[in-house]
């Protein structure tokens, strides 16, 4: 477990948390700019120092006020990625990589150079330098270099925040298969809630210093009462295994945990049995009272009405669902809500174009 | 005509002098200088200051509180006399400290501009990578600064070959200790032996000027911190 | 302006400037090369000479060498007055000087100086002891007292044994500092520099005997840019006058 209590004050901004997050997987802290996330981040690599802070991970610990104790950032089995890449433009490419790597003991090696460069695709960039590669190459050579110090933790800050949604979509996979294939927990900082849905286990929400909630990522994020289901870009997390996949239309058929319903989305091919994570945005799911067969759109879920929220927008209203055990929520006018006379405990469909699913 | 062996053991001392001087204000100019770069204490003003001073102070000034202060009755004098060591004055090492002074500014600014320039994140990096601050200092600082250390060294050298205020002040003109190659000129110009006078100047443009610009030549520019 | 105002405006303005280079001709300024050592006492003279002659004496200190190639290179000094007779009489030969205008206006003394009280025993026999690290004198190259200076260690027999002591001051002035200041225990200054109303002002000396060197003639010379100057032929004249004869006596020299 990752147990996390700072405060931190500059002038006109306080952080003060409580966390005590899983240590293992992907753990977000997610928030708007301002929000402390950053400075949460740093405080836990010792980058910063809290007045008051006491930070462990799993069995070490790194701060404790109390007894003070402060462990140097030098000190700590960690590894950092910045948002901007941030390597050193007085060394190759192979040399950025190996400078943490040199620096710890054989013994404690578990990631060598082979595997973070297969890992992160870097192999043929070894010989060049920082100023020769692009942002996206440079952000997976500092995750790289970061990984082979064999932390115990990894850290980032915003590290896909400085490219463009090209190169962000070229890197999301190889942080997917970091968090997939190595043992590493990652905290992971980020103000995209669509990154955070595809890579995160559990999330953390801040805003202006404080933790506003810490769980796992799904149920979090269709909580109604907590700002994340305000944004554009709300949505739940359906976690699913693939059930049969249909190469002549690309169609996959992803069946809901614990019930025998299935979505279908567009996706490369994958086996069945295989474990796929998507992202469903509330605004994307209509409700009906009938199974109209007769329409484009694929998915038709039946489901039960557990709540409703107001929106931000004054003619819209979120309407909490559960379909066989997975939470999703939907964004509708209040017209249609009226019309269809929605409320708690009704049974009706819910509606996903395939092309809406996020996989 | 051309030179002497006065007018050599003038050069011969003069280049002694100002290698020994860069080498002493590079190894105590650089803690100085990341001190001023990184600290945020009240004192970095008066001390930055302090460090400027012979940027604007005449020569000679510098040159007649050294005389007072190595003398037997100045605080340095009575130090050196304690260590047993006597007064400095008309001594090398007194050229060397005086020469030390006169030009620190000018290894310590460029040093600090270096320093300041790498910012605070290749440390930070540095420390997520397991350096320790020394590590951080050698395997970092110092590569990423040596276009500074490089300017460091050719400004003091070159500013301490043409010392001449301080030297004249606190020399005493003696041949192979205090002679230096401006005193030698000035010498040579005062007794009217316009000959030797032109024969030396030129020898010291020509070789400044061959120093020069090996050593600016020789500076890669560098892609900015990506 | 009336016609009548028109005619006599030039004259009135010509009266007008008349006036004032009358007067200006009557309180001029005199630019005097001055050597190092005749420092004090020329200061002394400046201002009986002001009140007597109602002309000002500007002066500049500095070496006899140094002055000789700033005249060369055409310097703006009316009249010099050297350390050495030499000097002068190079630049009278050399047409920079107004020939018949030179003379010997002071014969300096050299001292063994110490800043310390009972240091310098009244024979100067603390020169052939060991006790003392450096011996300051003026550049020999450059100044006459520095070269009376290594004469006196010559006949005295002390070149090689003081050799290693040696200190040079650029100037007889700076000779001076560095045994002022301490720097060194020893120096041969001018008498002038540490004698004021007939007696040694500070620390102890030996009068240096003027049978052991050369006799240091200080001469003066009325420069080409004093040539036409009432002020500066009023200087040398004062300078060869009783009253300045006193003052300079009173610092030492010989006359």
């Amino acid at each position: 477990m990752i147990d996390v209590r700072l405060k931190r004050t500059y002038p006109g901004f306080e952080l003060d948390v409580d966390l005590q997050v899983p240590g293992r997987g992907v753990t977000a802290l997610f928030g708007d700019s301002g929000s402390g996330k950053t400075t949460c981040l740093r405080c836990i690599a010792g980058l910063e120092r809290a007045e008051q802070g006491f930070v462990q991970v799993n069995d070490e610990v790194w701060q404790d006020s109390a007894k003070g104790i402060f462990v140097p950032p030098h000190k700590r089995a960690l590894g950092y990625v910045f948002q901007e890449a941030s390597l050193f433009p007085h060394l190759s490419v192979l040399a950025n990589l190996e400078f943490g790597l040199k620096r710890i003991a054989k013994s404690q090696r578990r990631v060598d150079i082979n595997q973070a460069t297969e890992l992160l695709g870097i192999g043929h960039l070894l010989e060049r330098h920082p100023q020769h590669l692009s942002g996206g190459e440079r952000q997976r050579v500092g995750i790289a270099r970061a990984l082979l110090t064999s932390p115990k933790l990894l850290l980032m800050d915003e590290p896909l925040a400085a490219l463009d949604s090209r190169r962000k979509s070229e890197i999301l996979p190889y942080l997917q298969r970091l968090h997939d294939e190595l043992d590493i927990p990652l905290l992971y900082v980020s103000h995209a809630q669509d990154e955070v849905a595809r890579l995160a286990d559990h999330l953390v929400l801040l805003r202006d210093g404080k933790a506003l909630a810490s769980g796992p990522i799904g149920e979090t994020l269709a909580r109604l009462d907590l700002p994340l289901a305000m944004g554009d870009d709300a949505g739940v997390i359906i976690e699913g295994q693939v059930s049969a996949y249909d190469a002549t239309y690309q169609l996959l058929s992803l069946q809901l945990p614990a019930t025998e319903m299935n979505i279908r989305v567009t996706h490369a091919p994958m086996a069945v049995g295989q474990a796929l994570r998507c992202k469903v945005h509330a605004r994307d799911i209509s409700l009906a009272l009938n199974n109209d067969a007769a329409s484009s759109i694929l998915n038709r879920l039946p489901v039960t009405v557990i709540s409703e929220q107001a929106a931000d927008n004054s003619a819209h209203v979120l309407i909490r669902l559960d379909a066989g055990g997975t939470p999703l929520l939907a964004r509708i006018t209040r017209f249609s809500r009226d019309q269809l006379g929605v409320h708690p405990g009704q049974r009706l469909w819910a509606q996903i174009k395939a092309v809406a699913v996020l996989a | 005509m051309s030179l002497t062996s006065a007018d050599f053991a003038a050069i011969w001392l003069t280049l002694k002098l100002a290698s020994l001087t860069t080498v002493i204000l590079l190894v105590i100019g650089t803690p100085i200088a990341l001190w001023l770069s990184r600290t945020s204490s009240w004192l970095r003003g008066p001390i930055g200051a302090i460090v400027a001073l012979p940027l604007v102070l005449p020569p000679t000034v510098i040159g007649f509180y050294l005389l007072l202060a190595l003398g037997p009755h100045g605080f340095l004098g009575q130090f050196t006399q304690w260590l047993g060591l006597g007064t400095l004055t008309f001594s090398f090492t007194g050229l060397v400290i005086g020469s030390v002074i006169y030009s620190m500014p000018f290894v310590v600014q460029p040093l600090q501009n270096a320093f300041s320039a790498i910012g605070t994140r290749p440390l930070e990096v540095a420390a997520t990578l397991r350096a320790n601050p020394w590590d951080t200092f050698f395997s970092v600082i110092l590569p990423l600064a040596r276009p500074g250390f490089i300017t460091a060294a050719i400004l003091g050298f070159a500013h301490t070959v043409g010392e001449f205020g301080v030297v004249l002040m606190i020399g005493g003109n003696i041949p192979d200790k205090t002679r230096v190659v401006s005193v030698q000129i000035y010498d040579h110009v005062e007794a009217l032996e316009y000959a030797q006078a032109h024969w030396l100047s030129a020898a010291m443009l020509v070789f400044s000027f061959l120093v020069l610009l090996a050593l600016y030549s020789s500076r890669k520019t560098r892609a900015g911190w990506s | 302006m009336t016609p009548a105002a028109t005619r006599l405006a030039p004259a009135c303005l010509a009266s007008f400037l008349a006036f004032f280079s009358i007067g200006a001709a009557q309180a001029d300024e005199v630019q005097v090369a001055v050597a190092a050592n005749f420092t004090a006492p020329i200061q002394a003279i400046a201002a009986d000479f002001e009140k007597d002659t109602g002309h000002k004496l500007v002066a500049a200190y500095g070496a006899t060498g140094q002055f000789y190639t700033q005249i060369k290179n055409g310097a703006p000094f009316q009249v010099f007055l050297a350390a050495d007779d030499s000097t002068p009489a190079k630049l009278e030969q050399e047409g920079e000087a107004v020939k018949g205008s030179r003379f010997t206006y002071a014969i300096g003394t050299l001292a063994l100086w110490s800043a310390k009280e009972g240091y310098v025993d009244a024979q100067g026999d603390v020169l052939k002891t060991n006790q003392y690290q450096h011996l300051s004198i003026a550049n020999p190259k450059a100044a006459p007292y520095g070269l009376a200076a290594t004469q006196v260690l010559e006949k005295l027999q002390l070149s090689e044994a003081t050799k290693s002591k040696i200190v040079e001051g650029q100037n007889i002035t700076q000779a001076y500092q560095f045994v002022s200041t301490g720097n060194a225990e020893l120096g041969f200054v001018a008498l002038s520099q540490i004698f004021k109303n007939g007696k040694i002002s500070s620390g102890s000396a030996w009068i240096v005997p003027a049978t052991l060197h050369d006799p240091i003639k200080q001469d003066a010379v009325i420069l080409n840019k004093g040539k036409d100057s009432a002020a500066a032929k009023a200087l040398v004249d004062y300078l060869k006058g009783p009253k300045a004869a006193a003052v300079i006596k009173s610092f030492g020299y010989e006359l």
